[in-house]
């Protein structure tokens, strides 16, 4: 960009420290034993990702993702403006339902992450959190402009420009913000998508982790959860 | 509105009055006679409701303006009360325990613009942003575009249109 500036510069030597109550630390047991506790390790499991191998016969998988394109569960999670479109969505002028995709409240029982807008890096954190709790297979789909190229949040100090940064992004819809009509052709596109085999954002996460990692924490200074939050 | 000033003047170091429409009014005082007048004015004089407290960065002058919006219900009137503090030290005077909701103000000035508020409730906790480590993003020497750019990965391809050319060049074409 040509307004690029560089008389500001960022103040990078300051690290955020971790919180008083993650650092790993010796405690006292009721009973009067020593113990080693590490917060952030003891309650998670370390385990990465990891990539899910296609089915050995192209019929069988072509049947798997037929399946899977019919089977859409969107978490409710609504992060910027675009959360406002969804909700028509759900009534009956729009009516999603009837092509079989219906929102869920939980991560474990969502398969679609819609990232519906303009993310803070607060938000960030919460939605990567929730992406990594979903079940695989799962796709993750960017709402507008925001998610694209920052939309009019360019130049903010505290929103992410580029979403395919920092989660495996399968398909953007345009538009700020996106009409449910448009929304709709996107569920559309996505089901094709699925179809052809094309959606393998997941699979993307467990091979590029690090990759991800260092784009997550490089924004999130305050990184106060284990790397893989499954 | 007129009347009150009037009541006040007798006992407080107001500055200039500064009517801006009917039922609204600024005025500047020192930072040591704040309390005093919000406390008249809020007992006294029936201005119960903060309406809100706010800051501006006069950068070149060195200097914040913290701004306290009192409102008399029953008159219909408000008063906006400029307090001007040094920059380089900013630091206010709670008035958590006037108007409990001043609390909350008071952090998020603590965190925008780094003006400080010692005595009120939980004024170091973090209050919107996590794990800010950069200037607080309110003042005015916080380059949000410097920093952005500095910070989160951008596509490329994204243009910028001058508003009046582009229009200029779209609906006359051949430039008559
Ligand atoms: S693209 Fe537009 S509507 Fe969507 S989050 Fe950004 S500003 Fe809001």
């Amino acid at each position: 960009m040509k307004d690029v500036d560089d008389k500001f510069l960022k103040n990078i030597d300051k690290e955020f420290p971790l919180r008083e109550e993650l650092r790993p630390r010796t405690v006292t047991t009721p009973d009067g034993q020593e113990i080693e506790i590490e917060p952030l390790k003891d309650y998670f499991c370390e385990a990465a990702p990891k990539v899910h191998p296609k089915a050995y016969i192209p019929i069988v998988e072509n049947f798997y993702n037929w399946a899977r394109a019919n089977s859409l569960w969107i978490l409710g999670f609504g992060t910027g403006c675009g959360a406002i479109e969804m909700r028509p969505l759900m009534t009956p002028r729009f009516d999603a339902y009837r092509y079989g995709i219906q929102w869920r409240p939980t991560p474990r029982q969502a398969n679609l992450l819609m990232i519906s807008g303009y993310l803070s890096v607060k938000t960030l954190k919460r939605a990567v959190r929730a992406y990594e709790q979903m079940q695989g297979p799962k796709y993750v789909v960017g709402l507008g402009s925001c998610t694209i190229n920052g939309g009019m949040y360019w130049d903010s100090y505290n929103t992410i420009k580029k979403l395919d940064q920092y989660l495996p992004v399968d398909l953007y819809i345009a538009g700020c913000m996106p009409r449910p009509e448009a929304l709709l052709a996107g569920f559309m596109d996505l089901k094709k998508l699925i179809k052809a085999g094309k959606c393998e954002g997941a699979n993307k996460y467990a091979e590029n982790f690090a990759f991800y990692k260092e784009n997550q924490k490089s924004v999130i200074k305050d990184w106060d959860m284990p790397d893989y939050n499954w | 509105m007129r009347d009150i000033h009037a009541r006040l003047k007798q006992r407080h170091h107001l500055g200039q009055f500064e009517r801006q429409r009917p039922g609204l009014a600024f005025f500047t005082v020192p930072r040591e006679y704040l309390r005093g007048l919000l406390l008249d004015l809020r007992d006294k004089e029936g201005f119960s409701h903060l309406v809100l407290l706010t800051a501006v960065d006069w950068m070149e002058e060195g200097l914040f303006q913290l701004t306290y919006m009192l409102n008399n219900r029953a008159e219909d009137v408000t008063f906006g009360i400029r307090v001007m503090l040094d920059r380089d030290e900013a630091e206010g005077d709670s008035i958590h325990d006037l108007w409990p909701t001043a609390e909350t103000y008071q952090r998020e000035l603590k965190e925008m613009f780094g003006i400080n508020f010692p005595g009120s409730p939980r004024i170091d906790d973090e209050f919107i942003l996590e794990g800010w480590t950069d200037l607080p993003p309110y003042r005015r020497d916080f380059d949000s575009l410097a920093y952005s750019q500095q910070t989160y990965a951008e596509r490329p391809g994204r243009v910028t249109h001058d508003p009046r050319e582009h229009m200029k060049q779209k609906l006359y074409p051949d430039g008559v």
